[in-house]
């Protein structure tokens, strides 16, 4: 017998064993999800919109708050002292994660979106100017749509829309088309679209953009928690993701910006903690970071994102990838099994989720019929509305999936779905 | 799955399928488009009023089996029917599909939406078209919204 015969082929693995991961032990250490839900073992599948937390999050602030809180940066106690070094532990930690060059370039917002709002209010607030041009893709999140809008809006700017094939993917010449206008101050689009689960060409799409000496955004609250981030190997101008999609609390959001960019950016919001002296003649902003964290931030939450991003560095982002890529290519297997079943979104490059319309049946029921068979999935616009217009359907359901997820639980979406042709047939 | 029959009844799965009155009247008094900005959906109301009777009602739209059925129950419910019974009947459907009151006698069809209120989450599609409705009969232009 050789080698390799010795090895079960993917698909006869025990359902709750992957290649790289064991799934017992991870899936142990969320205490959510060993709940029922209606009765029936709770499939978790709305990891896109958010995802649990493992004991290691929960507990690291339980002990913040039970154990050192206090406030921080200004404290000569030990409480505010311990405080202190636990929040830019945690920065460095985001450091780490992202391989940026300092921590003076990771800033705490509260989400993704308030990152993007950041950099379209200071960046683009002192930058564009009337006439000027913003480049996105149609596959943004409202996110990364409204804050440009906004912006737009203020200073009589345009903004331009690279669109997509059927498929999901972008179409990479439209986008180069769109930078080459001359007047375009900015290009930000999404690393892994959340309604379409596309995984973008970012690298080529920086490269293209700096070619013409335009900064670019990355929107990654998706893309973080499931592939492996380098901002310096991307050469990107600004990386933003929110922490509670990357097993972290709610609360805490990151934003990554080149040492130089920030620098010569005005602060987003003044108050505590962003100064240096105040007067009422004048006021001195104090240095990267502190610059644009004004206010006290959410410290437990913060540490709470450092204890994620350690457990998450510990099982690996290529162990993560790859057991999420076979739940990928199962679920779309099983899914495609159901007649009147249309994936919506099958980039080549695609990532953890499957977004679906299911013939006579709008998506807000399936959603109603899959909760009470424990199985919880998103169903709505995913606050990409422009994405649905491209499509011409008002909503999807969509099963996103993270690291705890198992066949098993593909099993239990796809039986329930059955259940819901069932009823409507 | 009985107690997913006690939401998608028969009667709602049926007028899902085959919605009543869902069609554009042309020569409408009132009109008014209502939206649930939680899921995008969308539904154009259309009566045509004379002498303070809703002499015909139609709708047209995109939604969910509550939000269909329940639309298209109420022009069954409406057609007919003096403007000035218009909030009564709200009122009570509003209460029947919140709430655990016995359904009032004068509702009808429309209390087969009852099992609404066991899903807190979906009285915005039972109710979206009521909202359009009442919009439409306050001449109000904007799309009226159920948050």
């Amino acid at each position: 017998m050789n080698a390799m015969s010795a090895l079960p082929a993917l698909s006869t693995l025990p359902p709750t064993r992957s290649a790289d991961l064991d799934l017992v032990r991870i899936r142990a250490e969320f205490p959510i999800l060993r709940q029922k839900i209606h009765g029936k073992p709770l499939v978790y599948l709305d990891n896109a919109a958010s995802v649990q937390k493992p004991r290691a999050v929960i507990d690291a602030i339980g002990e913040c708050y039970g154990g050192y809180y206090a406030n921080i940066h200004r404290g000569v106690h030990l409480l505010s002292e311990r405080s202190t070094v636990a929040y830019e532990g945690a920065r460095e930690k985001a450091r780490a994660f992202l391989n940026a060059a300092s921590v003076q370039e990771i800033i705490f917002t509260r989400n993704t979106t308030e990152s993007i709002n950041l950099v379209a209010s200071s960046f683009g607030g002192s930058v564009v100017k009337a006439g000027d041009q913003i480049v996105i893709t149609g596959m943004e999140h409202h996110s990364n749509i409204v804050p440009w809008q906004l912006l737009c809006e203020r200073t009589g700017a345009v903004l331009k829309v690279a669109p997509f094939t059927d498929a999901g993917e972008l179409i990479l010449e439209e986008y180069e088309r769109l930078l080459d206008s001359g007047r375009v101050k900015l290009a930000a689009f999404v690393h892994l679209s959340n309604a379409l689960g596309t995984i973008n060409p970012v690298k080529p799409m920086i490269d293209l953009a700096h070619a013409r000496g335009i900064p670019v955004l990355v929107d990654g609250a998706q893309s973080v928690p499931h592939l492996a981030v380098d901002v310096q190997a991307l050469d990107c101008d600004f990386y933003a993701f929110s922490s509670h999609k990357i097993y972290g609390p709610s609360g805490v959001g990151v934003l990554y910006g080149k040492q130089a960019l920030l620098e010569a950016m005005p602060p987003y919001q003044g108050g505590g903690d962003m100064i240096r002296l105040v007067t009422f003649e004048k006021t001195e902003y104090a240095d990267l970071p502190n610059k644009f964290e004004a206010g006290t931030p959410s410290i437990a939450e913060v540490i709470g994102l450092g204890a994620a991003l350690d457990w998450l560095t510990a099982i690996g982002l290529d162990a993560v990838a790859a057991h999420e890529h076979e739940l990928l290519e199962y679920a779309t297997a099983r899914l495609q099994e159901i007649p009147g079943l249309n994936i919506m979104g099958t980039a080549r490059d695609k990532a953890a989720l499957a977004a679906f319309t299911l013939q006579g049946v709008h998506p807000h029921d399936i959603g109603t019929i899959l909760d009470r068979e424990g199985v919880a999935i998103r169903a709505g616009h995913h606050c990409a509305q422009p994405v649905m217009q491209r499509y011409g359907v008002p909503a999807t359901a969509r099963a996103s999936f993270a690291v705890y997820n198992t066949r098993d639980e593909v099993d239990a979406l796809v039986k329930s779905l059955w259940k819901v042709k069932e009823l409507f047939e | 799955m009985s107690d997913l029959r006690d939401l998608y009844q028969e009667v709602i799965l049926d007028h899902n399928k085959r919605p009543r009155n869902f069609r554009i009247l042309p020569q409408s008094t009132h009109k008014a488009d209502g939206v649930n900005p939680l899921c995008g959906d969308r539904i154009s109301v259309y009566l045509d009023v004379e002498d303070g009777v809703i002499k015909d009602i139609a709708f047209q739209g995109a939604g969910c089996a509550i939000s269909s059925a329940s639309a298209s129950l109420m022009t069954e419910a409406l057609k007919g029917k003096p403007v000035a019974e218009v909030e009564h009947l709200f009122e009570a459907f509003h209460n029947v599909v919140t709430t655990d009151c016995e359904c009032p006698r004068g509702l009808g069809k429309l209390s087969v939406l009852a099992g609404v209120r066991e899903y807190p989450s979906r009285v915005k599609c039972a109710t979206l078209a009521w909202h359009a409705v009442r919009a439409a009969l306050e001449r109000h232009t904007e799309p009226v919204a159920t948050e």
